[in-house]
């Protein structure tokens, strides 16, 4: 049965690949992530995250990226189905 | 032009034949390099922009990078092959402006075995003007992109939204790239476990550790095995020589050769310009300087420093800062200078004044490290170690202090990672021989300034003077003898020199060590002060001195009671 939940991206598994549905977020926000590829629609694989709220990283495209705990959590991810 | 960590300095070294600072990770390049390049028969001049994501800047380095455009004929835009996409953003908004652009595709040999295929023939289609792939650190496609650049156009894109960039970047994308699935490579999995809390934990701690051991190793083999002989059995005769010409003593005798007790040259207590004037900076602190900066060198370039920064996080942000603040904090273990300038990497005026503060505080340069392992260390280890032991604890009590006084919060870690990559020994030795050619144009001549200095004050009692007036403060509460308070003076125009004044001293090890964190912590040397002074304005400035003066006093007096 697919699963079709929500899920922010500190709550996601590592290993654990995803859309990005949205950024809830201000314009500024936005627009930073956007600069580093992290936007609506695009697929991301969470990589690791840091005990203690700690940064998340991630995969995009061919880049890894760190992101703060906080903004992590404003990042809201629908889980894909690994194709295995 | 282009993303951070894209290879922009590398090209520009390529072009120009300027050397710049070239490193793994991104804000390598915080201000601007010009150059000069021959384009058939005009010279033209070029400059290596601090690289950006967008041209609506969110930092001072890409500030920069955004001013930087108005003044340019053609710009010559650096872009990601392995990550083409993203890099392709800030692309779209050159092309809007009415300005001819050249599109230099870098890291070209990296897109074959990522498995990433790109159709360059429809990409310059597409956009519009010259696209030419290239490997920067080999050079290939450099030539092809000189006789390129008179060919670059603005073919007059219209002005987009942010979400209409995007969506062209994805019909872009759609038409000309084909990326295959490959499998993990030995890289990718060191990559992986590097930022995880467990094994990335470990592997700082070896990082760290290894470097600090490596370092020592190299600046102590250095030192007794070609320096020290060096200076005891090549330089000291001819010093003695001199010493008997000059009649073995005077005024201009111990400016230039120093006291000479019975009959043997100590090359840091005869404190003479071509004493210890040479033997400080060449024999003492260059060999350490060579050691950290060879380190610290093949770190950056491995990549490996942002995913310290990532580790460093949760903790950084206790201090106001967040984790990328580390690398200019490293950057100070080499010199203060360097580090203050780095901090415009961080977003906030808030954070490059915790950060700069905190680094001209308890960060001791290589300079001082030196003096501090050489004689702190003739005590014993564990003397060096309550130095940097307290040093630490400082930074982190102040970090905290100065993160619950100064109004505002730290904002979050965003960066990407960059890549690991084996460096490349030409590159890493290239940067190596900058910076320590650096430290001999730029401080050598400072330190015997210094020395000439001191010994006249000295001759003219001026230091007798000062000595009386502070004695209170220097004997009541550090409890070192009066006459240290000349190299506390003295710590203004070189702390590694500062140091050396202590030695004749005859002080006891607990003495040295409230000397040693007192000269780091009490003022920052004037090349430190001039820097924050610029960077961060007057107010900031005296704040920050504020700040130390009180810590050292505090620091000082309390290490005194204690030892």
């Amino acid at each position: 049965m697919p699963e079709r939940k929500q899920l922010t991206l500190t709550q996601m598994r590592i290993g654990q690949s995803g859309v990005v549905i949205q950024i809830q977020g201000g314009h500024g926000l936005v627009n930073r992530l956007n600069a580093l590829g992290i936007r609506a629609g695009k697929r991301i694989t969470k990589l690791s995250s840091m005990i203690m709220r700690g940064p998340v990283t991630i995969q995009v495209d061919g880049a890894q990226v760190a992101i703060g705990f906080g903004m992590a959590h404003r990042i809201i991810v629908e889980p894909v189905q690994a194709i295995k | 032009m282009g993303n951070p960590n894209v290879g922009k300095s590398v090209i520009f070294s390529r072009l120009t034949g300027v050397r710049v600072i070239a490193s793994n990770y991104p804000g390598t390049t915080i201000g601007y390099t010009q150059g000069f390049i021959k384009l058939g028969e005009e010279r033209a001049e070029v400059i290596d922009v601090p690289g950006t994501y967008t041209l609506e800047p969110t930092c001072e380095a890409e500030e920069v990078a955004s001013q930087m455009l108005d003044t340019g004929d053609v710009v010559i835009n650096v872009v990601n092959a392995i990550n083409l996409e993203r890099n392709l953003y800030l692309t779209l908004q050159l092309l809007e402006k009415n300005i001819p652009v050249v599109v230099a595709l870098n890291m070209w040999d990296d897109t074959r075995h990522r498995g990433i295929h790109i159709d360059l023939d429809k990409l310059r289609e597409l956009l519009g003007v010259p696209v030419i792939p290239t490997v920067a650190v080999t050079g290939q496609g450099i030539k092809e992109l000189v006789e390129n650049i008179p060919r670059a156009i603005s073919p007059d894109s219209p002005v987009r939204s942010r979400d209409e960039r995007w969506a062209a970047i994805g019909s872009i994308i759609d038409q000309i790239q084909r990326v295959t699935h490959r499998h993990h490579s030995w890289f990718e999995r060191l990559e992986d476990a590097s930022v995880k809390p467990l094994t990335g934990g470990i592997m700082a701690l070896a990082a760290l550790g290894g470097a600090f051991m490596l370092i020592r190793l190299i600046g102590e083999s250095l030192i007794n095995y070609a320096l020290d002989p060096l200076f005891n059995n090549l330089w000291a005769p001819v010093l003695l020589r001199l010493s008997n010409l000059m009649g073995g003593s005077g005024f201009l005798h111990d400016i230039v050769i120093g006291k000479i007790a019975g009959g043997e040259v100590n090359f840091i207590e005869s404190f003479g310009l071509l004493s210890a004037g040479l033997y400080v900076p060449l024999a003492m602190v260059l060999p350490y300087v060579i050691a950290f900066y060879l380190i610290l060198g093949l770190l950056e370039d491995i990549g490996y420093l942002p995913r310290l920064a990532i580790l460093m996080d949760t903790i950084m942000h206790r201090l106001g800062l967040h984790g990328y603040a580390i690398i200019p904090t490293l950057l100070g273990f080499g010199c203060n200078v360097p580090a203050v300038l780095s901090t415009r990497i961080l977003e906030s005026k808030r954070e490059r004044f915790i950060a700069a503060t905190l680094i001209s505080i308890a960060i001791p340069c290589a300079a001082l490290q030196a003096m501090i392992i050489g004689l702190v260390g003739e005590h014993g280890g564990q003397y060096v170690a309550i130095v940097y032991g307290t040093l630490f604890v400082v930074w982190i009590i102040l970090g905290f202090i100065l993160n619950h006084t100064v109004k505002g919060f730290s904002p979050e870690l965003l960066i990407e990672i960059p890549p690991y990559r084996l460096p490349s020994w030409r590159a890493t030795l290239q940067k190596l021989w900058m910076r320590v050619y650096g430290f001999l144009v730029e401080a050598v001549p400072i330190i015997l300034g210094a020395v000439l200095v001191i010994n006249i004050l000295y001759f003219l009692g001026v230091f007798n003077a000062i000595a009386d007036f502070t004695a209170p403060l220097i004997t009541g509460l550090w409890g070192l003898p009066k006459e240290a308070v000349t190299a506390i003076v003295i710590g203004f125009l070189r702390k590694d020199v500062a140091m050396g004044m202590l030695a004749p001293l005859g002080l006891t090890a607990g003495q040295l060590v409230v000397g040693s964190v007192v000269l780091t912590m009490f003022f920052p040397c004037i090349a430190t002060f001039v820097v924050i002074l610029r960077e961060l304005g007057v107010v900031s400035m005296l704040k920050a001195t504020g700040v130390m003066i009180t810590a050292a006093l505090v620091v000082g007096g309390i290490l005194n009671l204690i030892l």
